[in-house]
């Protein structure tokens, strides 16, 4: 991490507005707290002209300060201090590559040499064509699916060096490849598919399972649904 | 108040719940080092220095974000125990010393802050003394633009934020902050831009570290070579508290001395930084005008020059004005020696104030500084408080800040740095309240003390005894005036703002036209008219001299300003730097100023040039050493004979409605400040380069002050 400035002025737009439809968004966020107090909605604010913008431009800052009744200084240091901030313009698709530990030790080192080559050699810089830049970012929370990469709001999970490349260059086409593994793998199931649990019949429904007790112990086979309420019980602690 | 047994390094005390563990520590007699705490700043708790050992507790506890009501006892019932001074607080210390050094450049022999430095001091008594291991290369910091008073070498920044909660929260002028984060972390204004505050000079002392210091001041003097005099500021009414620090004859810097009844410990950037202006265009030596040219001439010369003139002319054709600097010493003298003669037309309200000497209240802050922080709204008529009195505005942030206090403003409205209700511009508005057709009349007589402050764009125009009358009005009407002492439970809500460090003074002492005397604007009018021939000015350089038309002029003052441009003899005097003088601020507190340096050349004490002229002209005034000065002022004015504030006496009627003339007040023009520049206006501000580099960028650049 460098020090973090606003981009130079030459980059710097002349002027930010929300579009209608963020502004609605944003406008729920401030309703969201107490008058006075709407100071409160900054990050929410700044994240959707993110969105909107894909970075924050010194015009972004003082717009949002202006409708926060805040001191410019105060915006400027949230955006500063969080990196998730980009205060420079960033390509259409922005490629953040996790180089955290369990990334790096499943080969991040060649998802970011595919990205130097495809993209461009030095990070937070535009490609030549305007679509790409790529950045190093900390852990994403998908180590089990390491190596990844995040492109938007999806993630590439099980990547390599072609497999970066591929990705990539079919962004550049114009397609949309499927998020998630790229080795063929259906979630963070084994790769040759599950290895357990594969007897449906003997899983019970997690909700269920608070209801129906004796099937419970019975099955002794036991997992929450996705909702997650219902913990296993065991013979011992039941009632 | 509640309170709590503590045991700290062995000796039980009784600590009030509402301090912090830190302030109890210190009861106790024990020393805590600290960054970023500061008992006039919130509390930030994030430089570790101040950890001590609550034993029983898991870790340290940072002393200065502990407050002694969260510190329960033992279980046993005895009281807890701290220990400042343990193995575990040393290491500890040692420790925080060591990261904050990390990055910290050994550049102490070239830094400003060398010889007063927190952060060298605290290394010395609680660093690590045995080793070192900063082996890693240090991080730099680009500089940072704070504007001409402010220099930064932000690299020494160790990021304690008290420069930032000052602007915040003291100030009012959120303008700095902490851009970036961990070892990123940079103090700046917003894209570098001036630190557009009257205030700003303070942060440099706030800051712990020689990352803010003193831009006029750099490499100019360490501490140590520096001759250091307790003085009165005099650039506004306020009588600020402030250290002279001098080398030689050179006043080098100026900085605020602990007051918590006038300026707690911040002083205006004109305070501070004026200072340059008492070596520029300074007088020093007699001029007489001959031939229409100022020549330089000997005491002698000039004394026989005005002898010579003031036999010819009778004592209704002389007058004399007071200046805004003068000290109640040089005033009471030229009272005398006027009066000696017979002269009737005197002022000092060169201002122009619609004032009258009695009753004393009519034209003193009656609430006191200090007492504002009770009162919980405030009228203020005519005034532009951040400019006329910088650190009082910041004292009424203060109460804004911690109270429910409401303010309203009749008058232009100026930013305070706090919410003001806007009843209007005119004194139309003064009257109705009076009348209380305003709908803001219940609101105020509702409030439980309210006060109001006068300023001088309400009593300076010619409708201003009018409005004076007005004002003490609704002051008995609301119950402003309740009994005697604030601080005793009484409450007086009647304040009259001065810009003028010598104007308490000159009213004290009568200073003002006598039987069929003239007022500044009759003298000014007989001089114009040739029934004024002779004019005295004791350092009145705000007056419009255009209008001396042919008069005689003898200047008594410290600079070549408008007064001695136009002046006939000058007779040079000294700066308030360097005479030992008696200056009763707004409130009527009596504060000596000590001398702390000579003045330059020939020039003179005030009173003594007085007197001495007194002897030439065959009327000697009765003393002859400062202590008989006094003693004639003591006598004449009680409140002289000691320092500091008398209580006023309370809710007589009788005085409040001796204030002011009824009259019909100008309703169409609005209530404005008079103040133009907040940075030029004395001749020692006009002559500092400082101050002129300040008016030019905040006053006629594009940073505009009150424009935002």
């Amino acid at each position: 991490m460098s020090v973090r400035r606003l981009a130079p002025d030459e980059v710097q737009p002349s002027s930010f507005s929300f579009s209608p439809a963020n502004k609605d968004r944003v406008d729920q966020w401030i309703a969201k707290y107490p008058d006075g107090r709407q100071a409160s909605a900054v990050i929410a604010a700044l994240w959707i002209g993110q969105e909107q913008e894909g970075w924050v431009s010194k015009a972004m800052i003082e717009h949002i300060a202006g409708l926060l009744r805040m001191p410019f200084i105060r915006v400027l240091e949230v955006a500063t201090f969080y990196t998730m901030f980009n205060l420079a313009p960033v390509g259409e698709f922005l490629v953040q590559v996790c180089t955290t530990t369990p990334c790096m030790l499943r080969g991040s080192d060649e998802v970011v040499a595919a990205c130097k080559k495809h993209i461009h050699p030095h990070p937070h810089t535009v490609s030549s064509d305007g679509k790409f830049s790529w950045m190093e970012v900390e852990c994403l929370g998908a180590c089990v699916n390491a190596p990844m990469l995040q492109i938007g709001s999806d993630f590439y999970e099980d990547l390599d060096g072609p497999k970066t490349e591929a990705l990539i260059e079919a962004l550049r086409r114009g397609e949309v490849p499927q998020p998630g593994p790229q080795n063929g793998r259906r979630s963070s199931e084994p790769l040759g598919g599950a290895t357990t649990l594969l007897d449906r019949a003997a899983i019970i429904r997690g909700p269920d399972a608070a209801h129906d007790r004796g099937q419970a112990i019975e099955g002794n086979a036991k997992i929450s649904g996705e909702v997650g309420t219902a913990a296993p019980i065991s013979p011992g602690t039941a009632r | 108040m509640a309170s709590r047994k503590l045991i700290i390094d062995g000796n039980e005390i009784e600590a009030e719940e509402t301090i912090t563990l830190l302030q109890a520590c210190e009861q106790a007699g024990a020393e805590i080092p600290r960054f970023c705490y500061h008992e006039r700043l919130s509390v930030a708790g994030n430089c570790r220095m101040c950890l001590v050992e609550w034993v029983g507790a898991p870790k340290l506890q940072a002393s200065c974000a502990l407050q002694v009501r969260d510190i329960f006892p033992n279980k046993d019932g005895t009281p807890a125990k701290i220990n400042t001074n343990s193995a575990p607080v040393k290491k500890a210390r040692e420790g925080a010393m060591e990261f904050l050094l990390i990055n910290h450049p050994l550049d102490c022999p070239i830094c400003d802050q060398g010889g007063e430095c927190d952060l060298q001091d605290q290394a010395m008594a609680y660093g690590r003394a045995s080793f070192h291991r900063f082996n890693e290369n240090k991080r730099a910091v680009e500089d940072k633009y704070m504007g001409p008073l402010i220099k930064t070498i932000m690299t020494r920044c160790i990021q304690c934020t008290r420069c930032v909660r000052f602007a915040t929260e003291v100030a009012g002028v959120p303008e700095l902050g902490a851009t970036g984060r961990g070892e990123e972390m940079e103090i700046t204004t917003y894209l570098q831009q001036a630190f557009t505050s009257e205030l700003s000079g303070n942060v440099v002392d706030l800051c712990p570290v020689g990352a803010l210091t003193s831009k006029p001041y750099a490499f100019n003097a360490r501490p140590w070579e520096l001759k250091k005099t307790e003085s009165i500021d005099v650039m506004d009414a306020m009588g600020a508290n402030i250290r002279v620090d001098t080398r030689g004859r050179q006043v080098m810097r100026v900085l605020p001395r602990n007051n918590d009844e006038v300026n707690e410990e911040w002083i205006s950037d004109k305070a501070r930084h004026a200072r340059d202006g008492l070596s520029c265009q300074r007088l020093d030596k007699p001029y007489v005008r001959k031939g229409g040219k100022l020549v330089p001439a000997s005491w002698t010369e000039a004394f026989a020059a005005i002898s010579s003139r003031m036999k010819n002319c009778s004592p209704q054709r002389m007058a004399a004005i007071v200046g805004d600097l003068a000290a109640a010493e040089e005033i009471k003298a030229l009272k005398d020696l006027m009066t000696g003669l017979g002269v009737v037309s005197l002022d000092c309200r060169q201002d122009g104030a619609k004032l009258t000497a009695s009753p004393r209240q009519g034209y003193l802050f009656n609430t006191t500084i200090a007492g504002v922080e009770v009162a919980d709204l405030v009228l203020l008529i005519g005034t532009n408080l951040r400019w006329e009195a910088p650190v009082l505005n910041a004292r009424m942030r203060k109460l804004w800040l911690n109270t429910n206090v409401r303010f309203a403003n009749i008058g232009k409205a100026y930013d305070l740095t706090y919410p003001v209700t806007q009843l209007g511009e005119t004194a139309d508005v003064l009257q109705a309240l009076v009348d209380g057709r305003h709908e803001f009349s219940n609101t105020l007589r509702d409030a439980k003390r309210p006060m109001l402050v006068i300023g001088p764009g309400a009593y300076c125009r010619p409708d201003g005894a009018a409005i004076l009358k007005l004002a003490a009005r609704l002051a008995m009407d609301t119950g402003m005036i309740g009994p005697a002492g604030v601080h005793e439970g009484g409450w007086n809500g009647f304040n009259v703002l001065h810009t003028a460090a010598s104007r308490v003074a000159g009213m004290d002492i009568g200073f003002l036209p006598g039987d069929g005397g003239r007022d500044l604007d009759g003298i000014l009018a007989g001089a114009q008219s040739g029934e004024i021939e002779l004019v005295y000015l004791l350092g009145a350089d705000e007056i419009d001299t255009e209008r001396l038309g042919n008069a005689f002029v003898i200047y008594q003052g410290t600079h070549g300003d408008a007064g001695a441009h136009r002046a006939d003899v000058i007779l040079p005097g000294a700066a308030y730097t360097e005479k030992s003088g008696l200056y009763a601020n707004f409130e009527g507190r009596v504060q000596m100023a000590n001398r702390a340096s000579f003045p330059p050349g020939e020039a003179k004490e005030d009173w003594a040039i007085l007197r001495a002229l007194s002897e030439v002209l065959g009327r000697p005034l009765p003393y002859d050493d400062i202590d008989g000065v006094r003693k004639a002022l003591a006598a004449q004015c009680g409140v002289y004979a000691s320092q500091g504030l008398p209580v006023q006496p309370g809710a007589d009627p009788q005085i409040w409605n001796a204030i002011g003339v009824a009259g019909q007040v100008e309703g169409a023009m609005a209530l404005a400040s008079p103040i133009r520049d907040f940075y030029l206006t004395n001749p020692i501000a006009r002559a500092s380069e400082t101050m002129a580099e300040c008016s030019r960028l905040f006053v006629a650049g594009d940073l505009k002050l009150a424009a935002e």
